[in-house]
């Protein structure tokens, strides 16, 4: 009983310490099926690869992403692109060289450069420093049996941008966003007891995805739902490009050790047994 | 050793018996091994095994990782990255340290539980109860230190509201404060000292380790009667234990592998799952986040700590009496510290004659509402310090002081427990049947 009763309650207060962790009231967040999802989970090479250019092509302009060398664009299980064509997209990039001291194109053992505008976020680990959703109640369990996270967060985020409420004023800074919780609020927009009337807040970046701002190589459509969950995808894989190594890791430990315990139940079992005479009840 | 009467090492060969007269090593590790152990032992008594395991895993994977980390401001939180990026198999290796703290507090937290319900701290016991929670602080200070090397904001942050605590000492604080950062803020002094202690921290801890096992072994294992075993003679003793080898090992393995399944689930699909997801933001001092959380396992004594509000009576009283030294602030540092002392004086504030709450009938329910209470105390710990959260801390936290300091000297004296089984051996056949002993 002992063991029972205490093996609940540390799993209660796991999932409610994980869960409580919320990033901020009143935000709609949005769940994605996304294709990494779960153990068995595997990045989608096509997705990954409409995502950098959106990444390229839009993001780029204001963010960076310091952290990711530009020769992982290459690697299996990412987008996996030829080497050439790493070579090609690295160019593109001036980066500083101390050696040379001057700027130099950039080679694949080069990173991503740093964000261009200064409060623009470094966006490679945008995926895992945004807790996305922790719901119900902060129990984490939809995170845990539906996979919200930081990716579900950066889609319903490039997704989010509506036109402002009528409760605001014309000139509130910012762009009204619903997924968006740590920006401004109007004061106009709340009620008598200082709750939002209206989910999310204004956000400093203009809306980067409309629809149509990139066009696929794959022929996919480019919507602006499937631009947000490629995007959101890529950047799933720049924040955690060992995921299918790790989740593969995981399953061949989570087999042997299986196994293992079922070699030491059977052992123990028989040592026991001169031991243990038999039950009596 | 004293203790429990058993056969001990007897070196067979010469070689051994050159060995056993100059370095009885051998002969030290048989006896360890060797241990009779009461043969009752349930399953709340594998905890001991997990622990030490995750020890020796926190220390090899920990190695390695500092070979890759760089302890810099401007560097640590890209050296991270680096050996989750670049270095061959660096992201499960730092998963399973980061995951592997959780599994050590998970273990130690049940560990310390089982010893208050079934006694374990009492007489003759109380060393290695005392071992025991300077273990449990030692681990804490490691995992707290442990927590500031990613440096991401909670790092930061997390660094900086822990080591304020001392500078709520009436005095002296500031410049304990000043002394602890190396600084007059948490900085690169701070992360350097940090990282050296966190890498020296856990081979003290082995070192407690090996005292805190050498004196169970001098008195030999409790067990979940809290009768002793018979140690007339060795006759006797074997009628209420085994040797630990085999029959605890492979047990405690067992419990061990079954465990680790889990575990390895955890680092392999959700491994980020018990962390915060803002240190995966680098540390910046013009940030404050808007939520400073500590990791779960420090939650029931985060909660105690922010209990003791300036309007709380006690405090007041507290304030009044020393003329103003004593604030709100320090109160909840005391009352921190004090949380775990309490616990460590349970030898001395628990009066009564049996030891084992099983045969408890009053303290059994006191127990286990201690229990619940420091479940609610990590869950009130997570939230936000404003109503009811605030109410719900303060009652949790005034039931802890009030189980040690109150409830337990009382019970000696108020309860009247159930009979206890004359032996071991008596519990154990009442469970198991009498084994088929062979003729001899």
């Amino acid at each position: 009983m002992f063991k029972k009763t205490g093996i609940a309650a540390l799993t209660a207060l796991a999932l409610s310490a994980g869960g409580a962790w919320a990033a901020g009231a009143e935000a709609h967040v949005e769940d994605i099926a996304f294709s990494f999802e779960g153990p068995f989970g595997k990045f989608d090479q096509n997705q990954l690869q409409r995502g950098l250019k959106i990444y390229t092509q839009v993001c780029s302009a204001c963010h960076g992403m310091q952290y990711v060398p530009l020769r992982t664009l290459g690697d299996e299980g990412g987008p996996h692109l030829p080497e050439d064509q790493v070579r090609a997209y690295s160019a593109q990039f001036e980066v500083f060289d101390k050696e040379l001291d001057d700027t130099r194109p950039a080679i694949p053992a080069d990173h991503f450069p740093g964000s261009a505008l200064e409060n623009a976020p470094d966006l490679s680990l945008m995926a895992k420093k945004r807790a996305g959703f922790h719901g119900p109640y902060g129990s984490g369990m939809s995170q845990l049996f539906n996979g919200m996270g930081g990716p579900e967060y950066i889609y319903s985020l490039m997704t989010g941008y509506h036109e402002a409420p009528e409760c605001a004023p014309e000139d509130f800074p910012g762009s009204y966003n619903a997924a968006f919780a740590a920006g401004g609020f109007p004061e106009s927009c709340k009620d008598d007891h200082g709750h939002h009337t209206v989910p999310g807040s204004w956000i400093a970046m203009g809306q980067p995805l409309w629809g149509d701002d990139v066009e696929f190589d794959d022929g996919t459509e480019a919507t602006l739902e499937q631009s947000a969950e490629d995007v959101a995808a890529f950047l799933m894989w720049t924040a955690e490009p060992k995921m299918m190594a790790r989740q593969h890791a995981g399953l061949v430990g989570v087999i042997f050790l299986t196994l293992l315990s079922v070699l030491l139940y059977l052992t123990n079992k028989r040592i026991w047994a001169p031991i243990k005479g038999k039950k009596t009840h | 050793m004293s203790g429990i009467p058993h056969d001990h090492y007897e070196p067979k060969t010469n070689g051994e018996k050159w060995l056993h007269s100059r370095l009885p090593i051998v002969g030290l590790l048989y006896d360890t091994i060797m241990i009779p152990t009461p043969k009752n032992l349930n399953w709340m008594w594998i905890w001991g095994i997990v622990l030490t395991f995750c020890l020796a895993l926190q220390i090899v994977t920990g190695i390695i990782l500092a070979m890759h980390y760089t302890p810099q401001v401007d560097m640590a939180f890209a050296s991270i990255e680096h050996i989750m990026r670049n270095v061959n198999g660096g992201h499960f290796i730092r998963y399973l340290h980061m995951n592997g703290a959780s599994l050590f507090f998970v273990a130690v937290y049940l560990h310390i539980f089982r010893g208050l319900y079934y006694g374990s701290y009492k007489a003759p016991r109380e060393i290695t109860w005392i071992i025991g929670m300077l273990i449990y602080l030692a681990m804490m200070g490691t995992a707290f230190m442990g927590y500031v090397l990613p440096w991401g904001q909670m790092s930061f942050w997390g660094a900086t509201v822990i080591t304020g605590l001392f500078g709520a000492i009436p005095f002296i604080g500031e410049s304990i404060q000043t002394w602890l950062l190396g600084g007059p803020a948490v900085g690169n002094a701070t992360l350097n000292r940090f990282f050296s202690l966190h890498y020296l921290l856990p081979f003290v801890i082995a070192a407690l380790v090996a005292l805190h096992i050498w004196a169970f072994h001098t008195t030999g294992n409790n067990n979940p009667t809290g009768v002793d075993v018979r140690r007339s003679s060795k006759t006797e003793a074997e009628k209420d234990t085994v040797s630990f080898w085999p029959y605890f090992v492979i047990k405690d393995l067992f419990a061990l592998a079954v465990i680790l399944v889990v575990f390895f689930a955890i680092v392999g699909f959700m491994p980020n799952y018990l962390g915060h997801p803002d240190n995966y933001i680098e540390a910046n001092p013009l940030v404050t986040p808007a939520h400073i959380v500590p990791e779960w396992y420090f939650l029931p004594f985060y909660a105690i700590l922010r209990a003791f509000t300036a309007d709380v009576w006690v405090v007041m009283f507290a304030n009044w009496i020393t003329g103003g030294i004593v604030d709100a602030k320090f109160f909840g540092v005391l009352a921190m510290f004090g949380a775990i002392a309490v616990m460590a004086l349970a030898p001395w504030l628990d009066t009564s004659s049996v030891r084992s709450g099983r045969y408890r009938p009053m303290f059994k329910w006191w127990f286990w509402l201690l229990a619940i209470d420091f479940v609610v105390l990590m869950w009130v710990g997570a939230m936000p310090a404003e109503p009811p959260y605030s109410t719900i801390s303060l009652i949790a936290s005034g039931y802890w002081f009030a189980y040690f300091l109150v409830i337990l000297p009382l019970l000696g004296v108020i309860e009247k427990p159930e009979a206890q089984p004359a032996t071991i051996e008596e519990d154990f056949d009442a469970h198991y049947g009498k084994a088929e002993t062979p003729a001899e």
